[in-house]
Formats: C-alpha cells, structure tokens, sequence
C-alpha cells in the first residue's frame, strides 16, 4: 500500500516524521497540482476541489529513516552540477565534465575528480548533502503537491547517496517557518509535554539552538506549554515554533494539561501517569456479559 | 429486575463508515437520521447522504442488558450533537477513513475532543483496510500522533468480524482499566 496524499493534508515536515518514525525506506514523489472540476469533501464535510497530480516535480529517496538523496524536477542532480553549484567547480569545468563524463556513473566520476585534485572526498560528500537539503527545504514551502511515498525503492546504484539525520531536518524547517503559518499547529497552550520512551538515543545526534535546549530543559509533565514559554521568556509565536519542530522531529510528546502551578525543571526519563480516570460505573460482570455476546454474534 | 442498558460510541470524521460499522453488528435496522449530499461523485468511497443527528443500533445481551451503539454526525455544523450522545458513554470508538489523509486532521481533532468529554476507554479503527489506497495502521498511528498504549485497529465496517473485533478490543480495554 503506497501511501498517497496531498501537502495540503500532511505536510512535508509530517511525512518526514513519519520516515523518521517508522525508519522507511522508499522513494517520495512530488507532483504538480492539477486542480480539477471535481470536488471531494474533508473530514468536515466541506467541499473542496479535487487535485490530481501532474508531472512530477521532485523526489526525495530515503534508506531505514534517513534522507539520502533529492532531485528536483528541472535539474538533473549531475555530479558536475551539484559541485559547481556548490563553487567547487566552476562554469566550464562543469561543462566540460558533463560533456566528456556522460558515460561515466557519479560513483565512477566523484573517484576520477578525486584522483585529479578537482576536489577531495569530503567536498563531495558535503556538496551532495546541502544540496538534497536545499531541495528538502524548498519542498518544505509546498503546500497543496499530491505525493505518492513509493516504499522500499531505491535510487540508481550509480548515484551517490549521503545518509542524513531527519531530525535535524525536521528542527531546521521548523526553524525556517513562520509561527503564524497555517501549517504550524499546536492542539493547545495549557497541554504539557514528555519525552519518548527512548529520550537519549532520540537526543543524541540531534542539534538543538540554545532556545531549543532552553525549552527541552523544562519539559516536564507538570508543565505547560504555556508555563514553559513564561520560564524562557518566550512569545506564543516563538514557543509554538520550537514545540512544533520538536513534535515533529520525535524528540517531544504531547500530554494531558498538568495541574501544578509552578514549571518545574525536566524530569529523567519523562514518564508520568495522566490524570486518574474515574470509575467506570458498571460492573464486570456486565463488560463480561457484553464481551460472551458479541462474541457469539 | 430493571433493564440495564449500556452505550458506546462511534465517532469519526464525515465518510469515515461510522453508519456501516453499526449497520454490521446491529441486531436492528440502524436508525439513521440521513440527509441528501448534492454534490455526489462515483468515486470510490463517496457517499449520498450524511448522518445529520445520530445513527442508532442495538445489540441485545438477555432480558436485562442491552448494548446501544450511537454513532455521531460526521459534519462539523451537527458537532453539537456529540457531547449528548458522549454524556454516560462506557467507551468509543474513533473511526477513520485510511484512505482519505484529507480526513485525518479532523479524525485527531474528534478523537481530542471525546477524550475532553469522558475520559472513558476508546480504541481507533483504521477503517477501509481494503481499499488499495489505504495507509497501513502503523503509518496511521504516527500520522495520528496516537500513544502506543491505544489500540489502534485495521477495520472493514462493512465485514461483521471485523466489527466484532473493534467492539471486543474496546470490551477489554475497558476491562483493564477496570483493574487498574
């Protein structure tokens, strides 16, 4: 089951969460939107126009949750390209390299512009990976692309691919966004936050800004969110920027709105019980009565 | 001895199959309080008509216990119709359409606000598991932000066992919590 859907409905930042998450493996493809007469209705209810996708207009290539690989629609993603684009090549040699390397892979060509001092193996590691998150960054600013997320594909063995940590991907994007964007959403100010089960193997490759830390360092079941921006002096806009980011990278857990006044600082291990349930007021032997009948339905 | 009678809900966003879900399991004709839609589309998983107040079904345990399932207005301008029918619930169930992500930002928004209403057990059924679009529950659960302690349930509303599935999960559940 390919998973489709529409930027509209689950942004890029989600989908990479969902990658992250569920450490996939696959090809993502953006199309162009091709809005149509047709409607289709939301989970509300309203009617809205229907979008088919288009020709594709990007690809993001990922192995077991990391983001390794991109290309846009109308560039190429050729090694020359991506080195001259970033300055370690210049207009004619790239030329030149395309022109004369056509029949070599980007695997075959990095290794002859290695040998010739073009350019060392690190450059072109670091080439290769700010290009594919340039292009994951601009995808970050789609809003209404249909995708399709192809899972367990993978790109052309002759390609070059550069394994890349989501969560600082989903951080810097966040980052990148405006608080004030519809696509920013938090449920509500007066919930609190946890961490994961596995908090420090979520943390450890992770690169958080000092207000980030600010933030995790107060998470804390007792706390709200609301509590937490006071304590860092932070605006509504500002809190709602970082939790997000943080909500979306894995790295933090919404809960149940405490009931303590006063933030306190983050707990170890972040686990807590939310508020007591009442009593459910009927009896077992009822549930277990339900439970034969159906069964037997 | 006075007839018991207990209720769960089903909820969901507009389409999500709440209706057939109780029209599987229900020992009566679902009581369905329906309105026509106009625009209507022959794509697969469109539907004619929306429930505007509630759907209604029964499941009848012996001559003193009776299970009554309530299934909510799916349109947001029926919304106040949910917390009457949450009011005493022993449990619900969140139902969503797995092939509709347009549908799953709402299906979040309902399940938070039955859970404001009674913190009483629920369980989410990924409805149409059949269809070749469908998201995986996996996927679901991470789309969904639902904590790994929810069950989270692949579902045919259409298919009576599948059914039966949801509403026994829910059963236990609501057990467990019972001992807890």
């Amino acid at each position: 089951m390919p998973l489709k859907g529409n930027l509209a409905d689950f942004s890029i930042t989600q989908i990479l969460n969902l990658i992250n998450l569920a450490k996939k493996t696959g090809i993502l493809h953006v199309y162009e939107p091709i809005v149509t007469d047709e409607t289709i209705r939301d989970g509300t209810g309203q009617e809205r126009k229907k979008v088919m996708p288009g020709e594709e207009r990007a690809t993001v290539a990922f192995r077991d949750g990391k983001l390794i690989l991109a290309t846009m629609g109308n560039q190429d993603g050729h090694l020359a390209n991506v080195l001259q684009k970033a300055g370690k090549l210049n207009i004619q040699q790239a030329r030149v390299i395309r022109e004369r390397g056509k029949k070599y892979s980007d695997k075959a060509l990095a290794l002859m512009l290695i040998n010739a001092n073009y350019a060392t193996q690190q450059d072109v590691v670091r080439s290769i990976k700010q290009y594919t998150l340039d292009i994951v960054y601009d995808l970050a600013n789609w809003e209404q692309e249909p995708f399709v997320l192809d899972e367990n594909a993978a790109p052309s063995p002759a390609r070059i691919t550069v394994p890349i940590d989501l969560q600082n991907v989903i951080m810097e994007i966040g980052r990148r966004k405006d608080g004030d964007e519809p696509g920013i959403e938090l449920p509500n100010l007066d919930m609190a936050l946890k961490f994961p089960e596995d908090p420090g193997e979520k943390f450890r490759r992770v690169h958080l800004s000092v207000e980030e830390w600010r933030v995790v360092s107060f998470i804390n079941p007792n706390n709200s969110i609301r509590q937490i921006a006071k304590a860092c002096n932070m605006t509504e806009t500002e809190i709602r920027r970082v939790v997000y980011s943080l909500l979306n990278a894995g790295l933090v857990e919404l809960m149940k709105p405490p009931t303590s006044k006063q933030p306190a600082r983050a707990a170890a291990g972040g686990k807590s019980r939310s508020a007591a349930q009442p009593p459910i007021t009927v009896k077992r032997s009822v549930v277990e009565r339900l439970i034969a009948k159906i069964k037997e339905t | 001895m006075p007839m018991q009678t207990v209720k769960m809900v089903i909820t969901g966003p507009f389409s999500a199959g709440k209706t057939e879900f109780i029209r599987s399991i229900s020992e009566i004709d679902v009581v369905t309080t329906d309105e026509g839609i106009s625009a209507v589309s022959a794509e697969y998983g469109t539907k004619e008509a929306t429930t505007v107040a509630m759907d209604f079904g029964r499941i009848t345990v012996d001559d003193d216990l009776v299970l009554y399932l309530f299934g909510t207005p799916g349109q947001r301008r029926f919304d106040f119709m949910w917390e009457i029918l949450a009011e005493g619930m022993l449990g619900f169930v969140v139902m969503v359409d797995s092939a509709k992500p347009e549908t799953f930002r709402e299906a979040k928004s309902i399940l938070e606000t039955f859970r404001a209403y009674a913190p009483t057990p629920y369980v989410v059924a990924a409805n149409k598991q059949d269809h070749p679009d469908a998201w995986a529950p996996e996927d679901l659960r991470i789309a969904l932000r639902i904590e790994e302690s929810v069950k989270l349930l692949p579902c045919i509303a259409t298919d009576k066992e599948s059914v039966k599935n949801v509403l026994l999960e829910l059963l236990y559940s609501i057990l467990e919590e019972m001992d807890t």
